[in-house]
């Protein structure tokens, strides 16, 4: 794929980063602000397949290894299937063995630990494992579709 | 404007791209129009409560909208050119009619809009920030008390993924004698 | 009253009108695209509560009241997360949907050249 125009190229080498700040922070506080692990992890998805649409596929390349997106798709859902695993520790498959006992039925006014990012136990981890796999699965899939060039027919005889 | 007058206007709206995305005979415009269908019905989803369903929303319709716009390489549908099908046609419209008749005779026995009976979501709402620990509802039941559907849908992701990989590789499509098996 | 139900009826009725009466492949896509926008709605409008607000909790909710006030008060006032989380996951598996059948129609018009289902049955091996 060969990129853009001078003023794509610009806009998004100013632009990705924050694309980027803002995908993590979908991932991260999903558990206190709308978001979450889906959207986040396809809001970074969509930071990277900027990069390949604005500079072309060899440049991206060159930041992220071919093999890159394939590896992280399977390291967010071992990941993601090692937290359920872990709550076997407490009992029972995907068991919330994290949460903090201050804010278990404790009066919310009081306890200082809400609202916090520690606060709610397994689910930080989850929504990170869900966010690396799917901005991992649905950037894998754009760059295959966009390498994919038809086979020549003349060898069929 | 109240919230069912701009309910229905972009009902209407997104009935209407999709109209013209099914009926379109440039391939581009219809994509482009069942991408403005994807981003009214996101607002529809922050109009009705659900944030996090419409910042999803609208990515994924943008993500979709680039697949489809690198997947439809001509622009021109073909297939008006030739006779159409009118059994085909006319048997469809008819099925349709009939899908809707008997959907508006069956919706008046369904709860009442606006009021929503929650059997199971009464006590996750109660529950859910102090067991969870959580305070958006919605993960906490996606994470805490339904974690097990969350890793279904995760496996099914993952299996359709592979299964764009496995379609558009190059690797056993080339049609000399060592690979006579695999064509 | 049942006119938003219907009126998301008719749009499931596009398309499933689209899949099975189109002959492009590429229509067919989108019908499946306008079908699964349909669906959806469908499951958020059921879960509606008139007046209610997202269910997220905030610290000034919980300011306002004691603990299990804001509770019950937060209980009876939101709408149903159910039915958004269902969704959420529905959402994002029909991205992989429309991932994998743009991936089956440019294969497909790389060996037949053409994306007009009834040539496909025409042209066979």
């Amino acid at each position: 794929m060969r990129g853009m125009s001078p003023i794509v190229r610009t806009v998004t080498s100013l632009v990705s980063g924050f694309i980027l700040l803002y995908g993590i922070y979908v991932v991260l506080y999903g558990h206190l602000t709308p978001g979450g692990g889906f959207a986040g992890g396809v809001v970074l998805a969509c930071c990277f397949i900027l990069m390949v649409l604005a500079f072309g596929a060899p440049f991206v390349h060159g930041i992220v290894s071919e093999r890159a997106p394939y590896l992280w798709d399977c390291i967010g859902a071992l990941a993601f299937l090692a937290v359920g695993v872990l709550g076997y520790y407490s009992g029972q498959f995907f068991h919330n063995f994290l949460v903090p006992a201050a804010s278990r039925g404790a009066d919310p006014t009081v306890s200082a630990g809400n609202y916090k990012l520690l606060s709610s136990g397994i689910i930080l981890p989850c929504n990170v494992a869900i966010g690396i796999k799917v901005m991992a699965c649905l950037f894998g899939v754009f760059v295959v579709l966009a390498a994919f060039r038809p086979a020549p027919k003349a060898q069929e005889d | 404007m109240g919230v069912m007058t701009t309910l229905y206007f972009l009902m209407a709206f997104i009935i209407v791209a999709a109209v013209i995305a099914v009926e379109a005979r440039d391939l581009l415009s219809s994509v482009v129009s069942v991408a403005a269908a994807g981003a009214g019905l996101s607002i529809i989803f922050l109009l009705l409560g659900a944030p996090d369903l419409a910042i999803t929303q609208v990515v994924v319709e943008v993500l979709c909208l680039v697949i489809l716009i690198r997947a439809a390489v001509t622009r021109k549908d073909t297939t008006y050119d030739a006779r159409p099908n009118t059994f085909a046609v006319v048997g469809g419209l008819a099925f349709c009619t009939l899908l809707c008749a008997v959907a508006a005779y069956a919706f008046k026995a369904m709860v009442p809009f606006g009021d929503p009976k929650m059997t199971m979501s009464g006590p996750y709402l109660l529950k859910s920030f102090e067991s969870t620990g959580a305070a958006n509802s919605v993960m906490g039941v996606l994470l805490d008390f339904r974690a097990y559907d969350t890793l279904g849908e995760a496996t099914v992701i993952f299996a359709s993924i592979i299964g764009a990989y496995v379609l558009l590789r190059h690797v056993g499509r080339r049609t000399d004698a060592r690979h006579e098996s695999d064509r | 009253m049942t006119a938003p139900y219907v009126l998301t009826m008719v749009l499931l009725a596009i398309g499933i009108y689209a899949i099975a009466c189109k002959r492009n492949l590429i229509k067919v896509v989108i019908g499946v695209m306008v079908a699964e926008y349909a669906v959806n709605l469908f499951l958020i409008l059921l879960g509606y509560r008139t007046g209610g607000f997202a269910p997220i909790r905030t610290e000034a909710m919980d300011q306002a009241a004691g603990a299990a006030e804001a509770a019950k008060s937060f209980a009876a006032a939101s709408v149903d997360p159910l039915p958004q989380a269902l969704i959420l996951t529905s959402i994002v598996i029909g991205l992989g949907v429309v991932a994998l059948l743009a991936a089956m129609a440019i294969r497909l018009h790389e060996k037949y050249g053409t994306f007009d289902v009834s040539e496909m049955r025409k042209l066979q091996g």
